[in-house]
């Protein structure tokens, strides 16, 4: 296919691939940004969520033909700096949120989305529910939505981060 | 305790490189000039292959090879194993089937792998693997273990007749009948243990790499134990030299059990690799992993408890059948048996127990070790008839419990098991207390009201963790010892680093371990890295699972680091120009008894490798110290589970409405940590329960094969846990660890089915309730009812 360009993670990028080739097989190969992870072949378990154009997407589901012209942003991109972790990121960490950390970049990249859509007031059902996308083996999702609410409070406190173009 | 020592919540040291995608899986790993492997599997449960016909599939672009069995047995690649030795009590050997990676002749179960293609790309790969024709000779299959020893069932195997691999027992036959005849009461239960996948998030991978150079082969690998599968690799299979054989595991995403064993495409990768003469890289998609992974449990069983008119029990027997797949997978004979009928006692004082159980073949993938490996199905067994011996006895389940706890320590059980510590009281207790179960009947009534029928369930289980002691499990039929190592590797600067030959994937040893160790070397816990994962960095060891690596593990490290104190004593002595029988070590420093002389931690470490203040002959330079653990028994994790749920007698639908988890677990090193964990097992335990169940149909074709047939939990199927603990220090380990990884997962199926048989007044409901099999026995029940 004709060369396509498209933004990661504010950098242009350009990919001249097999037409086939899924967003997340081009983020992992060609970039090598492998934080965004792939668990199953029937979009299922959300480990592969990434922003596009600042909504989450399931990056198994989309060509990165899809994707042309438009803002893509990994769980690589999402912290403001090297130094300094995303509020979402932190709560993870500080809740324990994670043990494999295999679904982790996914649940933080629909978690940030969750925020962006529903506000910063999340109670345990809304993130229950809004978690519908996203498998954890590890965790029994309990501290995971701990990780979403405390998370998405200290994004309202001026944590937030938004990239891209969101 | 300090801010990071033993008993601290230390916020993860592995967390950063997992929150901003810096984690190392074995699929993120690129290794120069890899190329990829696709298997061809077999569509057929059980069929001869007459032909298999490559051409058309060699010629297509980018593909470098194609390699079936022929290719395996001309190269002398010898077959996979199963290595833990049953007998039956004929005394004759268990009929382990002959497991080559690739099927040569024969095909036994849906996936079957029977050819690779290596090609440049996956995308190639796949387009080749679509050109290999097979020529099958469609058999017959059977895929239920209680029609696989019926007359007239497939044969899957010559050397097995009527599938049986073994009839095995334990305990006391006559004991347990003569039990049951004069019992009171005796309660009966027909249970089908439901089989299921496992299902880490992380699909397995391996990448083979052969250095024509030096001879070396390397094989990254999703592994828990590395080592094993380098020793099986080599010993076994054959396939490099173990000296020559490095395996790493380097991030892995969850295990549960299915990453321990040693699989046909690890071994096929490894091979390749020397064949092309590039790396090969193999990566599960979860449809092949639902096909191929080990899957767990999978047992028929009957089984009667006895009781007196006192509600004591007198007695227990079980007959169970248990399903092994197609092919014994590496530690899947020792499940059913030593991991299961051991553990029939529960935390009851039970005079007599009789367990035989017939492991058998089917057409199905292989079964093997899934989290808690054989206590869940003994757990669910003995609670469920705890049960149902309270209903028919009339006497509250909580009550029935205590009449028959064990009380003094250490006890023997009739089965093999000698347990050392527990308070069974103390977590029934709390359990009660946190449950608020005194208000029960009122939370009851409420429901009611509502049109919801509401149950309570407990689970008063125990485990045999913290595995395992290298004798005893030779004893019966183990090929390895279950010990554990650990080196302890100090630096000048007086940073530490840790090997250890235990794997994490997901349970934070990088954390626990070095709040061990930063505690008793009194240095910050950035200063102690924890090394893993690498047969080229750790000499030996024996992986995680059984929750050891803290019991084991942990012990070795600390053995390393009584012999690193040792020597760093005899450092100061020389420092401090005192006696070494007068130096004490605390917090960091080292003094001369009853003196102010002291010296830090950082100069005796800088001491120990400039060697200027002793000399090379009276005392070694350097501090390294080395250590084997070997427990001395079994750990006894315990504890008390309580489930409350409200059913829809309309839709069947089954909600967890509240959930008691009250563990004993000995010295606990990081409560959040430990806390997670029992959460993540009663998540994969109340899966079990409602929502997670292989199905094979006629024709044994794999019909819960993807996400979108098999429910996995997902976040709004699960409450939120009530987690509290108490402790009885394990005496058998220097830190009086006893293990927390498997406990959730023992303890929820019981808790949840008993919730939901109290709640809908039957015994007549199967795993998984899901809501139509839960109207179902609503109904029926209602009927019964009715009639009567």
């Amino acid at each position: 296919m004709p060369a396509a360009t498209l933004t990661v993670n504010g950098k242009a990028v350009t990919a001249d691939v097999d037409p086939r080739t899924l967003l997340v097989q081009f983020l992992r190969e060609n970039l090598r940004l492998t934080g965004t992870h792939v668990g199953c072949d029937t979009s299922q378990c959300g480990a592969c969520v990434v922003h596009v154009n600042g909504r989450a997407v399931k990056s198994c589901s989309i060509l990165v033909a899809q994707a042309v012209g438009a803002n893509v942003l990994t769980i690589e991109g999402l912290a403001p700096s090297a130094t300094q972790l995303h509020p979402m990121q932190e709560a993870f960490r500080e809740n324990h949120g994670l043990q494999c950390g295999y679904c982790t970049p996914g649940m933080i990249m629909t978690a940030v989305d969750m925020v962006n859509r529903i506000g910063h007031d999340l109670d345990d059902k809304t993130i229950r529910h809004e978690l519908e996308g996203n498998l954890c083996r590890c965790t029994g999702y309990h501290n995971i939505v701990k990780s979403i609410a405390a998370g998405a409070k200290a994004m309202a406190a001026g944590g937030g981060v938004r990239r891209a173009a969101e | 305790m300090n801010a990071t020592g033993i008993g601290a919540a230390v916020r993860r040291k592995e967390d950063y490189r997992f929150i901003t995608g810096k984690g190392c899986y074995t699929d993120d790993i690129s290794r120069p000039g890899e190329v990829r492997a696709i298997f061809v599997r077999s569509p057929h449960a059980h069929a001869r292959i007459r032909a298999i016909e490559t051409a058309a599939a060699r010629t297509l672009p980018g593909v470098l090879a194609v390699l079936t069995g022929a290719d395996l047995a001309a190269d002398k690649i010898g077959n996979l194993i199963c290595g833990w030795m049953i007998h039956s009590k004929d005394g004759s050997p268990m009929k382990m089937a002959p497991h080559p990676a690739l099927a040569a002749t024969k095909v036994c179960f849906v996936g079957d792998p029977i050819a690779v293609i290596v090609a440049e790309t996956s995308a190639q790969a796949r387009d080749a693997a679509e050109k290999v024709k097979v020529d099958y000779d469609i058999l017959a299959a059977v895929t239920d273990p209680a029609a696989a020893q019926a007359k007239g069932a497939a044969l899957i195997h010559e050397i097995a007749p009527n599938n049986t691999i073994y009839q095995w027992h334990l305990g006391d036959a006559k004991a347990a009948d003569a039990a049951l005849a004069t019992a009171r009461h005796v309660v009966a239960l027909d249970i089908r243990n439901n089989r299921l996948v496992p299902n880490a998030i992380e699909p397995r991978a391996a990448i083979g790499e052969y250095d024509s150079g030096s001879g070396k082969y390397s094989l990254w690998n999703t592994t828990q134990n590395p080592h094993v599968a380098r020793l099986v690799i080599s010993a076994f299979v054959g396939v490099a030299p173990e000296h020559k054989l490095r395996v790493v595991a380097p991030d892995v995403g969850g295990g549960f059990g299915s990453k321990i064993f040693i699989y046909p495409e690890e071994v096929v990768c490894l091979w390749a690799a020397r064949k092309v003469d590039r790396p090969v890289k193999w990566v599960c998609d979860r449809s092949e992993a639902f096909l191929a992974d080990a899957h767990g449990r999978d047992h028929v069983t009957h089984a009667q408890m006895g009781f007196d008119g006192d509600g004591r029990i007198t007695g227990l027997r079980v007959r169970t059948i248990a399903n092994l797949g197609a092919y014994m997978s590496t530690f899947s004979s020792s499940v059913p048996t030593y991991l299961y009928a051991t553990l029939l006692a529960g935390q009851y004082d039970i005079p007599a127990i009789y367990c035989a159980v017939d492991a058998v073949y089917t057409n199905s993938g292989p079964v093997d070790a899934y989290r808690g490996a054989g206590r869940p199905e003994a757990t669910f067994v003995v609670e469920r008839l705890m049960e149902v011996g309270a209903r028919v006895l009339g006497i509250d389940p909580a009550d029935l419990r205590k009449r028959n706890f064990i009380r003094k320590f250490p006890h023997q059980t009739p089965v093999i098991m000698n347990y050392d510590a527990g308070d069974y009281h103390a977590s029934l207790k709390k359990a009660l207390d946190m449950a608020q179960s005194r208000d029960f009947n009122k939370r009851k009534r409420e429901s009611a009201r509502n049109g919801k029928l509401r149950g309570i369930g407990y689970c008063a289980y125990i485990e045999a963790c913290g595995i395992a002691p290298s004798q005893a499990v030779g004893s019966l039929g183990a090929g390895v010892g279950l010990w554990e190592s650990a080196e302890v590797r100090v630096n000048p600067t007086g940073s530490v680093e840790v090997l250890t030959g235990c794997h994490q994937h997901g349970q934070g040893h990088e954390t626990t371990f070095a709040q061990v160790v930063a505690e008793r070397l009194g240095i910050p816990i950035d200063n102690v890295a924890i090394v893993h994962g690498d047969t080229d960095a750790v000499q030996f060891g024996m992986g995680t699972y059984g929750s050891r690596s803290a019991a084991v593990g942990l012990s070795a490290v600390v053995k390393a680091l009584d012999k690193i104190e040792a020597k760093a004593k005899k450092i100061a002595a020389h420092l401090l120009e005192a006696a070494e029988a007068d130096i004490v070590f605390a917090d960091g420093r080292f003094s001369v008894s009853g003196t102010d002389k002291s010296v830090a931690w950082g100069e005796v470490t800088l001491q120990a490798y400039v060697a200027h203040k002793f000399s090379g002959q009276e005392l070694e330079p350097g501090l390294k110290e080395g250590a084997f653990y070997d427990p001395t028994n079994f750990t006894f994790p315990a504890g008390c589970h309580i489930c409350e749920v409200e059913i829809d007698p309309e839709t069947g639908a089954t909600r967890i409405v509240a959930w008691t988890a009250i563990d004993d677990f000995g010295t606990v090193i990081n409560p959040m940590i430990v806390e997670g964990q029992v959460h993540g097992g009663i998540a994969q335990g109340i899966g079990q329960a409602l929502l997670e169940g292989v199905v094979y149909d006629d024709n044994a074709q794999l019909v819960t094969g993807s996400f979108m047939d098999y429910s996995l939990p997902r976040a709004d199927d699960l409450p939120s846990y009530n987690v509290g603990m108490t402790v009885t220090k394990c005496p058998g380990n220097p830190l009086g660890i006893k293990g927390c990884g498997e406990a959730g997962a023992i303890a929820a199926p019981a808790a949840v089915i008993n919730a939901i048989t109290d709640a809908i007044g039957s015994e007549d409901i199967a795993m998984p309730a899901t809501p139509q099999a839960v109207w179902a026995a609503v109904r029926k029940a209602n009927m019964g009812r009715k009639a009567a």
